[in-house]
């Protein structure tokens, strides 16, 4: 039982950062390589942390409880800082002066 | 289970690849950084996997903290630099 729900964490997670990673690659102009990038990486990372903590906290010790706890310490720090990484990112595009995309310009070009 | 995580690490080797195109090919030394940001988080996860791999989380965990924490670091101070610096777009213009 605890096996399949780790796998379908793990799995739900693999295909969000498949998704983030998709639309890096894919998308139009910078800003809308941000979105794909800060959500999905927030919500896989944080799905596939959860899945590992469960995984390893199957066996119960102290010692797997202290390794669950720091993974999800990693998820609560990555939930903070990713959001900040992209805001700061975005910050300096909007203060540099980086074109957003849109269609009219595609077009003309 | 052994299988599960293997597979898992071997999609996420895929996954770093295809985001060193971006890097790579990326229009504006932003797109760069953004690019390697999402690089750092998949190498956190990616170092995880890989203690569960050869049995020995309790030190991969600490080297995932670690990474995770520089990879922040890291993306901050590329982004202050370049925001001081102004000079972004080094072609297509």
């Amino acid at each position: 039982m605890m096996t399949v729900i780790v796998a379908a964490l793990l799995f739900a997670g693999v295909f969000f950062f498949a998704i983030g990673v998709i639309g890096v690659l894919r998308f139009p102009d910078f800003y809308s390589r941000l979105h794909g990038a800060g959500k999905c990486d927030t919500l896989a990372s944080i799905l596939i942390l959860v899945a590992m903590a469960l995984y390893n906290i199957s066996d119960f010790s102290m010692g797997s409880l202290l390794v669950s706890l720091k993974m999800l310490a990693i998820a609560a720090f990555v939930f903070v800082a990713s959001p900040t990484a992209t805001h700061a990112i975005t910050e300096a595009a909007l203060v540099v002066g980086v074109e957003p995309w849109s269609r009219k310009k595609e077009d003309t070009a | 289970m052994h299988d599960v995580f293997l597979i898992s690490g071997m999609i996420f080797v895929g996954l770093i690849l295809l985001c060193l195109v971006r890097v790579i090919l990326g229009p504006t030394v932003l797109d760069r950084i953004l690019g390697a940001n999402v690089i750092g988080t998949i190498t956190t996860i990616l170092l995880l996997l890989i203690g569960f791999l050869f049995e020995n989380v309790g030190m991969f965990v600490d080297i995932a903290i670690a990474y995770a924490l520089l990879n922040f670091i890291a993306t901050l101070g590329a982004t202050k630099y370049f925001l001081r610096r102004k000079a972004v777009h080094l072609d297509k213009e």
